[in-house]
């Protein structure tokens, strides 16, 4: 089985301080870190697995620049057979129909019996995958939670508000957006970085994608970020200053009065 | 021995039997050659390990933990038994050997005269002492049954067979050899006087009134009986716990000579070299080194080791003792003596389950027992390296494994906010703590590590050790930005190749400060930079700088107003991998009014609190904190101050505290805190003429 997952790379929350330009419309990304979008580095691991199980390939791909090849070593490191760059000037300014088409022209070069995604980037708006899976007309589950593949088909489980599930059975090729926890993520050191340094990351554009210009980039692009906000502290905290016994009542109730106890 | 067979009666069927004796001889020897040389394979077959270095050093602790059972006594009444034992079985060697002999050279005499006289007196002793150690040690396992000699269902099923067994055989030697003795002294024109109270005196006793014909005959059947015996245990010792009676002596000569330290990833192979190793730690069991797989051999399943652990107590499901035991069981199961080798599976899902792998803290407890010096911190390293190589590492523990790599530090912090703990403006009162970036230079580095620098409470340890640094008029700065972690739990849970990186920059960072000395107030920091870097400046840790300007004269202290009992916790890598015991004492102990006592677990034996670093994010399974063991350890001292020296300390304790519901009751307070807090005002008089020190 053929397999491709659809990463990116983005600021990793919990190694940043994000603040705003001071045109309040972009983050300041000068000391951002970054790393594989989370979501996503669990779709490679599910892939990894997959392809351990039954065989076949797992390709990466991702859209961006030059910088985003970090990511895509690391999944390299993880495991992936290939990636690949789609980089191309045009693309820059995409919205995220613009990436799907992007993602489209790129699946339909080559064959591939599923299509992963991570259920959403974290600075994204959970929208490819979906997109993506139309514009192939390929069937699509989203938020999925774990994948058993059978001749031709999926089955796989998706979380349900409240915390239950319901399993599907898919029609191969599909495309699927991968929840988190649906596995454990391998670690990727340095060393496994190091090793696959010199492994070869084609980059293609438009023509190599056969992906008509007018179709992606800022030019194509119908949704537009116009503001970006970072919510204010609020004084969300209640200090309770009773006895031991009485806080822990008082703890109850209130979680209970918010629904967390049934 | 002289002349055993040398009487009438005896002397015929001495000569018909020659060839009997001479056969098991050579069957004997023949087995236990081939049986050592099977069990040599899997150490052929092991990784490198460079230990023939400093031979004299080497042989001086054969004498010291060999010949001296220097750790036995730590155990006072089974060192006791083993000491006598051990010392029986060295007497007896000689013996044994001449009686070996005599069976194919009746004429062979050993020792002749008043020494020969003196070495018999004192063997049958011996035989007598050992044989009445095999009797008391019998009852301990069977009667009193030390709770460390227990067998959790878990890790299988209990020894307790197998070490009567051993213990039987060594009596029937010893009754054999005094049986043996005594028909012995009947040969004599003169019955010979034997050791009184002895058991070939006892022999001696019972058998007088019989004739030399069946005296005679004793002498034979336990001379037979010894000879089987010993050829029996000598060839069985390799199935199991006994064989260091063999391989301890190597254990200790090849033994590890340096504290604090972590074996290289590969012996002989630097780490430029390090990309080209295609497979790193140990994933397999031949990638031991066989070091590491003598100490399987050598352990003697005396259980020290887990008796000490406090992973062990905690409920984690680690022991280092089964730790040996499960790999000397694998080898044995593996490497067969009667067959072919068969092998070839991870051991980490096959013995070892990965949380036994990263439940330990490397706090030494384990290797600072065992009295034949076995190793255990490298292997759980290696072992921790061959899972991280395999990309087998625990969720919990990969976000901060992340960020070391991109921000130098495990929370993720930004670098340019690692010396905001110098800026708060009721600190900049009290001191000005300069960043070493190249314009400022200063003679010494505080080297704060992470925690300090960014943790809200241990930044407090920062400042108290800046004052304290002023306070003494020293002239230091820190490295600020430039800093990363130092990675010393990076290293110790296995991730090579991320430690090298923190310590090349670290190393950069160090040099370009111009800094002649460091001075930490974290000892996994200490640690790291005086045993895991290469080319810094000496380094010490705040205590050793305390304590010695406190015996110079150039700190007071102010008497400690309140009614409190205090107790030291020793930090295991201050303590136990560094031996920095009497430093922090001493500074306490200059403290007027401060009322001082010891946990009865100290020292070389402090408890380990659970954990620095990386320990601080791993998710472990287990019964209860180690914290809360070692805070309920303070209260039955009666103290109600734990003082420690090291931030991670102060983390578990701090927290232990709460959870062990004994807030208000118990504080811990690290060194400088206390230091800082009684160090006497005109002292500091004195200093705010010439320093930026407000008091």
């Amino acid at each position: 089985m053929n397999i491709l997952v659809c990463v990116r790379r983005v600021p990793d929350s919990s190694e940043n301080e994000i603040k705003l330009n001071s045109e309040g419309n972009e983050i300041e990304r000068d000391e951002l870190v970054y790393s594989v979008n989370e979501p996503d580095n669990y779709a490679v691991e599910e892939a990894l697995q997959i392809r351990d199980r039954v065989g076949g390939t797992v390709t990466v791909v991702t859209v961006g620049g030059d910088e985003d090849e970090e990511v895509l070593r690391r999944q390299l490191a993880m495991g992936a057979n290939q990636a690949v760059l789609l980089s191309d000037d045009a693309f820059s300014g995409s919205d995220g129909r613009g990436n799907a088409t992007i993602l489209k022209g790129f699946v339909q070069k080559g064959n591939y019996d599923l299509i992963l995604t991570g259920v959403q980037a974290e600075d994204g708006a959970s929208q490819v995958g979906g997109m993506l899976a139309a514009m192939l007309d390929y069937p699509f589950a989203s938020l999925v939670n774990s994948i058993a593949v059978e001749d031709g088909k999926v089955r796989v489980s998706r979380d349900i508000e409240g915390g239950n599930r319901e399993i599907n059975e898919i029609d191969l090729p599909c495309v699927l957006s991968i929840q988190t926890g649906i596995n454990e993520p391998r670690y990727v050191g340095m060393r496994g970085i190091r090793q696959v340094a010199s492994v070869p990351i084609p980059t293609l554009g438009v023509t190599d994608i056969g992906v008509a210009r007018a179709t992606v980039g800022a030019s194509a692009a119908k949704v537009k970020r116009t503001d970006y906000f970072v919510p204010e502290l609020g004084k969300g905290a209640e200090m309770l200053n009773g006895t031991r016994k009485e806080n822990a009542e008082k703890v109850l109730e209130l979680v209970a009065a918010r629904g967390g106890i049934k | 021995m002289v002349g055993l067979f040398l009487f009438p009666h005896g002397h015929d069927w001495l000569m018909t039997s020659r060839s009997l004796f001479l056969t098991i001889h050579i069957v004997g020897v023949a087995c236990f050659v081939y049986i050592v040389s099977r069990r040599l394979v899997p150490l052929v077959r092991a990784e490198r390990d460079l230990r023939f270095d400093q031979p004299l050093i080497r042989a001086s602790r054969v004498l010291k933990f060999w010949l001296g059972q220097w750790r036995h006594p730590r155990y006072k009444f089974a060192g006791t038994l083993h000491i006598l034992i051990f010392t029986g079985f060295i007497l007896l060697a000689a013996r044994a050997f001449s009686s070996l002999i005599v069976g194919i050279n009746p004429n062979f005499v050993m020792l002749s005269g008043e020494a020969g006289h003196l070495y018999d007196i004192v063997t049958d002793y011996a035989a007598t002492v050992v044989f009445l150690c095999m009797v008391i040690a019998a009852v301990r396992r069977l009667v009193f049954r030390p709770a460390r000699y227990s067998v959790p269902a878990r890790y299988g099923k209990a020894h307790t067979a197998d070490a009567i067994f051993l213990l039987g055989l060594i009596a029937i030697l010893m009754v054999a050899d005094s049986l043996l003795a005594a028909s012995h002294s009947f040969q004599r024109q003169s019955v010979e006087t034997l050791a009184v109270l002895s058991l070939p005196w006892i022999f001696q006793i019972a058998l007088g009134s019989a004739s030399l014909a069946t005296i005679s005959v004793f002498g034979i059947v336990a001379y037979l009986v010894h000879e089987i015996t010993f050829y029996f245990l000598l060839c069985y010792r390799p199935f199991g716990i006994q064989f260091h009676v063999e391989t301890s002596l190597f254990s200790i000569y090849f033994a590890k000579l340096e504290r604090g330290t972590v074996k290289p990833m590969r012996w002989g192979i630097s780490d430029g070299q390090l990309d080209q190793v295609k497979s790193f730690g140990v994933k397999k069991f031949e990638d031991f080194t066989w070091k590491h797989i003598l100490d399987f051999y050598s352990c003697a399943d005396c259980g020290r080791c887990a008796d000490n652990c406090p992973a062990n107590a905690a409920g984690r499901p680690l022991a280092p003792r089964f730790l040996t035991i499960k790999a000397r069981d694998y080898v044995f199961k593996h490497y067969p003596v009667f067959s072919k080798a068969n092998n070839n599976k991870p051991l980490i899902g096959e013995i070892y389950s990965e949380d036994e792998i990263w439940s330990c803290t490397t706090c030494g407890a384990c290797e600072e027992e065992c009295p034949l010096l076995v190793e255990y911190i490298d292997k759980i390293v290696d072992l921790r390296r061959g899972m991280i190589d395999e990309g087998n590492v625990p969720q919990s523990l990969q976000k901060p494994l992340k960020a070391l790599e991109s921000r130098g530090n495990p929370y993720g912090k930004m670098e340019r906010k690692r010396a905001d703990w110098t800026k708060s403006p009721e600190f900049l009162q009290t001191c000005n703590v300069r960043v070493l970036d190249g314009k400022a230079k200063a003679e010494t580095l505080y080297f704060v590590d992470s925690i300090t620098s960014y943790d809200d409470r241990m930044q407090s340890i920062g400042r108290a050790t800046a004052r304290i640094l002023k306070h003494i008029g020293e002239g230091f700065g820190i490295l600020g930005a430039a800093e990363k972690d130092s990675g010393h739990e990076v290293r110790r849970f296995g991730e090579e190749m991320l430690f090298q990186a923190l310590r090349d920059h670290n190393t950069n960072s160090v040099k370009a400060s111009g800094a002649r000395r460091i001075v930490t107030a974290d000892p996994h920091a200490y640690n790291a930079l005086k045993h895991d870097y290469k080319d810094v400046p000496p380094v010490e840790h705040i205590s050793q700088v305390i304590a010695r300007e406190v015996k110079a004269g150039k700190i007071k202290f102010t008497p400690i107003k309140e009614d409190k009992v205090f107790t030291y916790h020793d930090p295991c890598y201050l303590g136990r991998h560094n031996q920095i015991y009497d430093d922090p004492r001493s500074v306490l102990d200059a403290i007027p009014g401060l009322k001082r006592v010891e946990m009865q677990r100290s020292r070389d034996r402090s408890f380990c609190c659970g954990g620095g670093g990386l320990m601080l994010f791993y998710e472990p399974t287990e019964e209860q904190r180690m914290g809360v063991l070692r805070v309920r350890m303070a209260a039955e001292t009666g103290a109600n101050v734990i003082v420690t020296a090291c931030p991670f300390c102060m983390v578990n304790i701090e927290d232990a505290i709460k959870v062990a519901g004994m807030e208000g009751k118990v504080w811990v307070v690290d060194l400088t805190e206390l230091v800082d807090q009684q160090i006497a005002q005109q002292s500091c008089a004195e200093i705010r003429e010439t320093a930026v020190c407000g008091g």
